[in-house]
């Protein structure tokens, strides 16, 4: 219906089709996600529905904000991404294979499993729980919700005010047969629910704008919905979920009426406000609490601070990697690393157990580097890729396995890293700077070479259009169940690899062009 | 202006600073004007680069585009030749064409922002991001005109004053750091002392106070807007320019102290280089001087075969003396094609034009509305009000808009309940769209059946200061004024229709900028009302007669208004009609409904969605339906095309197709030899068509800094702006979706009369004159007989000698509306 109406709505603006081609994507990946049988196969759609939200978001790409916001959101889906991919990996290990919705229902089956294991089983739904979190704006991440309402009306009516923001209440009733018994995290699900209902309708009730009015009330009810799939009222939370979305998708359709309608029922009904001059302990709170909810609870400084901060500060300390000295030494250490694989028995099995921690710390620092260089875009994108062979050779060296599914994990990359290089550095001579201290916009003039870079970076992002998303689920099958580090390394290198690649892009190519100030509209707009 | 000035005076900067900002009222009051009213003391040429230059705006189209134009022959060689000769030399022409069409241009960067830059430079922090979306959201609270369910707590104070009882009492804080809070409450706010703290030379106070509110000016422009009139925003605030910088330079002491703890260093200490002086002197480059010649030869282009058109007339056709019906209509170049539409229905009518307030000033209170609304142009404040009253008024309303959906439980009942109702409703707009509640309807400005006070009981009837009603003799004035400024003194028709004009928008924020600019954004069909029943009055008519305007006892005025979205009209007090002028209005009404007809045919040309080969009343079902459906964001496209206003007869105009770009304002030199009213005319149409022009004009060849942008991310804040996203600045000026059809051409103004008489008369005030004299505005004077033409400019007229040898005749206009859908040139009409 939304997309009906955006064909009339959308006439004429420029990116018509690029919007559509995402509204597209984004469909294929939300049916993916809904009729998906397994996690495995809800993951891609789960990825798919990422990087359409990263470029619907960013659909106005000249401008700064939209930019800004869209890597923000981006990153905070980051975050539940990995969520999944430890859910996966660890259900992998907990049944052996690659577990369907069906088979979680029953009750049997779960529960013989988890008998055993039910520290797993508790590990496993917390994932769940952060990826849900993280996709429905609950606490902590709630405030990517109302940064998302940059593009075009309709975009931000489907996506935030319906499907997207209610995918995380779904992946929880999906997974409902997992964790009904495991009441420790019921409890949590409900309580996280509770804080969030009432933090965001303080924080709605605050709002003087029509759009993030409607998406702090709508992560309010989202947290009563989760409340209520922790009680276990599954229908009345899907009817619930359905009727939520329905109303604040109309209602963000509606917004721009707001006025016209207002300032109406103001012209008749206007009373004007009385107000009292005391020193009480309420209005002590009530002013307090005013300022808090203004501020958003501090929820936007508080993830800076706690996550990104660390990340940056960690890739500062690697300041003094540069393109030549990453070459001149981490290639010969590779090269050392893969002979080392060739004549394992040479290695003492203590150091043994050590090299893939080692390597894979080693692929971390890459992509630290690569996502905190401030200036050249190609060392940033070599990093990346790095990254990649050095988390394969560590995974090498934790499990022997058939070569061919690190070398089905490479190819992908490879080709597509190649690809992106060479992208880039086409567009070097072309305008020769494409540094990555500020947004530079070069989608502005090269819109062929941004998309073909987009495709390269979705493929070296593990992107199911590539081999190497089946490669990097098969890694994971070959972390145990016990490398709790090895497997937190690994998903911690994916996570800021798929930053560091969406930042690059968005760099090189998004947000107002550096070369037209005059045809450029303000940062703040 | 100063320059350099070392003394930083705190009152005067402040005050430049509003000068320049954007000056644009909350969107209920939306009113077009000049953008860039700072520079108007300038000629154009010097202004506008001077803008562009000090503060990063696009003044023009860019080259390509023009020598796209030269190509497709729209700009014309003969014209551009002509320029060149007259301003570069005969001998100068081969040069400059070659610049013109091959030379490549670099603009060096704006200077606003410069001083600022170096925050990011040589400190490495972002101030803009950790200031603006704080400081944004507490103004927009604070503004707030009935979004939040939880309004600013403190608020009857002025806006500094309400942030410091709220840090005074509360446990929270907005700041980060302890120095900034304690400066505050400790009252040390004055704004030099607060940039000693951030910059330290007192010699870049005023220059990093315009980088700083240049970095928002929405916000700034909102903010300085509403301190200088309070009374537009309906709930109000006092808020000023200095608190909001107070305010601001508060919390960039504060990030700063965060990010470094509380040794930093002063801006001056660090930067290595002074920026160039903002206000330092205009050099012209020479890409200035191409962009202007492309600028005027494109004007001229189309200027010439409009004069050409004028001067050429229709002759033979029998000028019939008896009239059916008269009708006046505003002089929006909406109602120019709706007018030509009731000519050819009706050859036996005639049609005028005229500010849409008809010459009565009011403001006026709606039944049971708690306050009042002003119906007249913005300058004027009214001393009369009108009331309605005897109304019955059902307010529709819409659940959807219910601030309780937004709170815990109620939200929590009603996305249950009325969630799957929404769903409904969603289906119901895309598929069959109807009116609803949320739309703004200029119908229901004013209810048709309802009573107004328009005569004066006595003069001590009076409410807040005003006079209700007006006396018989106010009104016999204006009466007068009004017909003597159209010209229609004599030969008056049994019925004289008076027709101002509204919109209807739904989803439209901007809806205020669609209805008539002369009832300061208002409808206009109260003052058609208002005017139609002092002109039936016995004693008006009595008075008239005595000043020699005699209009026959048979003459009625009929009040209508036009809605130019929906092209519908409605007409008021018919039943105030006599037997004989009821059945002739009912002739009349099929007319009008027939004009109607054709004239939305006229407009869907514009409209990629609507095919334009389809007939006439299928084409107005259609536009009906665009006023009434979400998800159009072009109901109308408004004044854009506008480029044109001719004051004088209808027989300059009557035979010419000009594509609804000309404001048409009638007026006969025989009535007024001397001027008079003439120069009532010119002053509004110069400062009301030109504001309306220049507004499109700026924000077409900057849709993002001096226009709104695009209006699909618009999210509407606080009920007086609108913002992208919600950490975005306010968005003043026109969406890309009024202007993307309009041609960036300044006014003509062309009048009719004696080329001395409107020298002296563009001279009477100082304000009009600098209009024309500094070229906001072309002004072209056409001699009523011999039809010659004279060219205002440097203070002399000219005379002036069309390029183009003849103009297109058209025999079937509908093949040639059929045909395309950009502007179509002057043609007559045979």
């Amino acid at each position: 219906m939304v997309t009906i109406y955006s064909r009339y709505y959308l006439h004429r603006e420029t990116g018509y089709k690029r919007f559509f081609n995402t509204i597209l994507f984004f469909y294929l990946g939300y049916n993916i996600t809904i009729l998906s049988g397994n996690l495995e196969t809800l993951f891609i759609g789960w990825e798919l529905l990422g990087i359409s939200s990263f470029l619907l978001i960013a659909f106005y790409r000249d401008r700064y904000l939209p930019v800004k916001n869209a890597v923000k959101v981006f990153s905070i889906y980051r975050i539940g991404d990995v969520g999944l991919i430890l859910a996966m990996w660890m259900s992998h290990h907990l049944f052996q294979e690659n577990i369907t919705f069906l088979k979680l229902s029953n009750y049997e089956l779960v529960h013989s499993h988890l008998q055993s294991h039910s520290w797993i089983g508790i590990f496993i739904s917390l994932m769940i729980l952060i990826s849900a979190a993280a996709k429905s704006a609950q606490l902590p991440f709630s405030t990517w919700l109302p940064r998302a309402m940059e593009g075009p009306t309709p975009s931000s009516a489907i996506f935030y005010g319906s499907l997207s923001v209610h995918m995380g209440v779904f992946i929880l009733l999906r997974t409902f047969p997992f964790w009904e018994h495991q009441l420790s995290v019921r409890i949590l699900i409900g309580l996280l629910g509770l804080t969030t209902s009432l933090v965001a309708t303080g924080i709605a009730r605050v709002q003087s704008s029509v759009k993030s009015q409607i998406a702090y009330s709508s992560i309010a009810q989202i947290g009563i919905i989760f409340i209520e799939v922790a009680a276990g009222l599954e229908y009345l939370a899907l009817f619930h979920f359905a009727g939520n979305a329905f109303l604040r998708t109309y209602q963000l359709l509606v917004s721009p009426s707001v006025v016209s309608y207002q300032i109406r029922e103001q012209f008749y009904n206007f009373i004007p406000r009385q107000q009292t001059k005391e020193d009480s302990w309420p209005k002590k709170l009530e002013y307090s609490l005013y300022i808090l909810c203004l501020k958003e609870w501090n929820l936007d400084s508080f993830m800076y601070k706690y996550l990104w901060n660390p990340v940056k500060w960690a890739g500062k300390k690697l300041g003094y990697l540069t393109t030549p000295k990453v070459l001149t030494f981490f290639i010969p250490a590779y090269i050392l690393g893969t002979l080392l694989f060739y004549f394992e028995d040479l290695v003492t099995p203590s150091i043994h157990e050590l090299l893939p921690i080692v390597f894979s710390i080693i692929g971390l620092m890459m992509v630290l580097k690569s996502f905190t260089e401030r200036i050249h875009a190609r060392l940033s994108w070599i990093l990346v890729i790095l990254n990649h062979f050095w988390v394969a050779l560590s995974i090498s060296f934790n499990e022997h396995f058939e070569f061919t599914h690190t070398l089905l994990y490479l190819s992908g990359i490879s080709v597509f890293g190649l690809f992106g290089y060479l992208i880039l550095r086409r567009l070097k001579t072309l305008e020769g700077s494409i540094d990555l201290d500020q947004f530079r916009g070069y989608s502005y003039k090269h819109p062929k070479l941004a998309l073909a870079f987009l495709i390269a970076c979705l493929g070296v992002s593990g992107f199911p259009i590539t081999p190497t998303f089946v490669g990097e689920d098969l890694i994971f099958t070959h972390i145990h169940e016990d490398q709790i580090l090895l497997a937190f390394l690994t998903s911690l290198s994916f996570i800021i690899d798929g930053l560091a690649i969406i930042r690059i892009y968005a760099r090189v190519f998004l947000g107002p062009h550096v070369k037209s100030v005059y045809e450029m509209a303000y940062r703040s707009s | 202006m100063q320059t350099n000035s070392i003394i930083f005076e705190e009152h005067e900067v402040l005050h430049e600073l509003k000068h320049y900002l954007p000056a644009q009222a909350p969107l209920k009051d939306f009113i077009h004007h000049n953008t860039l009213h700072a520079f108007q003391k300038f000629k154009f040429s010097k202004a506008i680069y001077t803008a562009s230059t000090m503060l990063g705006y696009r003044v023009s189209m860019s080259l390509a585009e023009y020598r796209g134009c030269y190509e497709s022959g729209r700009i014309k060689t003969s014209v551009l030749e002509k320029i060149l000769t007259q301003q570069k030399g005969v001998d100068q022409i081969k040069v400059w064409k070659q610049k013109m069409l091959h030379e490549v241009y670099h603009k060096p960067s704006p200077r606003i922002g410069s001083l600022r830059a170096n925050w990011k430079r040589e400190y490495q922090i972002d101030l803009d991001s950790l200031v603006h979306p704080l400081l944004f959201r507490i103004l927009c609270s604070f503004l707030d005109q009935g979004i939040a369910m939880w309004n600013f707590p403190v608020w009857h104070n002025s806006f500094l004053a309400s942030i410091r009882e709220m840090e005074r009492v509360s446990f929270s804080s907005f700041f980060r750091q302890g120095r900034a809070k304690k400066l505050l409450l400790g009252g040390q706010t004055n704004v030099s002392y607060l940039l000693n703290i951030l910059i330290g030379d007192e010699s870049l106070y005023k220059q990093y106070l315009f980088d700083q509110q240049f970095s928002h000016q929405g916000w700034s422009g909102m903010v300085s807007a509403v301190e200088d009139q309070p009374q537009t925003l309906l709930d109000a605030r006092k808020i000023s320019l200095h608190d909001l910088i107070v305010f601001e330079l508060l919390l960039e002491i504060d990030a700063l102290d965060d990010h470094f703890g509380e040794g930093w260093l002063p801006l001056c200490k660090r930067i290595k280089e002074k920026p160039v002086d903002l206000f330092a002197k205009y050099e012209p480059t020479e890409l200035d001087e191409v962009t202007n010649l492309w600028q005027e030869a494109y004007e001229w282009s189309y200027y010439d075969e409009v004069l050409k058109g004028l001067q050429t007339t229709n002759q033979g056709e029998p000028v019939i003396k008896v009239k059916s019906f008269q009708a006046m209509f505003c002089i929006d170049d909406r109602a120019c094609s709706l007018r030509r539409y009731l000519e050819k229905h009706d050859p036996a009518c005639e049609t005028f034009g005229t500010p849409g307030f008809f010459g009565v000033e009011f403001f006026f209170q709606l039944d049971h509305g708690k306050f009042y609304t002003k119906l007249c142009p913005a300058p004027i404040t009214p001393k009369y009000l009108i009331k309605e009253i005897g109304v019955r008024r059902k307010h529709e309303k819409d659940v959807h808009f219910t601030k309780h959906s937004h709170s815990l439980f109620s939200g929590w009942l009603i996305s249950q309940t009325l969630g799957f109702w929404s769903a409904f409703k969603l289906l119901l707009t895309i598929f069959k769209p109807s009116v609803s509640p949320a739309m703004a309807s200029s119908f229901k400005h004013m209810e048709k059946t309802s009573k107004l006070t328009i005569e004066n009981k006595h003069l001590h009837h009076r409410e807040n200061d005003l006079q209700i009603g007006f006396t018989i003799e106010e009104m016999a004035v204006r009466v007068e004024s009004l017909l003597k400024s159209i010209g229609l003194v004599k030969d008056f028709a049994p019925i004289v229709y008076v027709i101002g004009h509204g919109s209807s928008s739904v989803n439209n924020p901007h809806y205020a900028a669609y209805d008539c600019g002369a009832c300061s954004g208002r409808a206009g069909s109260v003052n058609s009302r208002v005017i139609c029943h002092m002109a039936n009055q016995r004693k008006v008519r009595e008075l008239l007669c005595d000043k020699g305007l005699e209009i026959p006892d048979t003459t009625q005025f009929v009040g209508g208004l036009h809605d130019t979205t929906r092209d519908e009209i409605m007409f008021f007090d018919e039943e105030l009609l006599s037997i004989g002028n009821r059945e002739r209005h009912w002739v009349n009404e099929s007319i009008f409904t027939q004009a109607l007809d054709a004239n939305s045919k006229e407009r869907s040309r514009r409209f990629e969605s609507i095919n334009t080969e389809l007939s006439t009343e299928e084409i107005h079902a259609k536009i009906r339906i665009r006023s009434v459906s979400l998800f159009e964001p072009r109901p109308e496209l408004n004044h854009a095309t506008n480029s044109l206003c001719i004051v004088g007869r209808r027989s300059l105009t009557q035979h010419l197709f000009l594509d609804r770009r000309a404001f048409l304002n009638s007026f006969d030199y025989q009535v007024d030899p001397d001027g008079n009213y003439l120069f009532n005319i010119l002053e509004a149409a110069a400062s009301v068509c030109g504001g309306i022009n220049l507004e499109y004009f700026f924000s077409r060849v900057d849709n993002q800094k001096l226009g709104a942008g695009t209006k699909l991310p618009h999210n509407v804040m606080g009920l007086f702006g609108v913002a992208n996203g919600i950490d975005g600045d306010l968005r003043p000026g026109l969406p890309s979706q009024m202007i993307e059809v309009h041609d960036p051409v300044r006014l003509l103004l062309v009048v009719e009369h004696f080329p001395e008489v409107v020298l002296k008369t563009i001279q009477k005030s100082l304000e009009t004159y600098e209009w024309f004299i500094n070229e906001w505005v072309h002004l072209i004077v056409i001699h009523p007989i011999t039809r010659e033409l004279f060219h205002f400019k440097e203070g002399r007229v000219s005379n002036y000698k069309t390029l183009t040898e003849s103009i297109q005749k058209v025999a079937d206009l509908e093949t040639l509306l059929e045909s395309q859908t950009e502007n179509i040139s002057v043609h007559l009409i045979s």
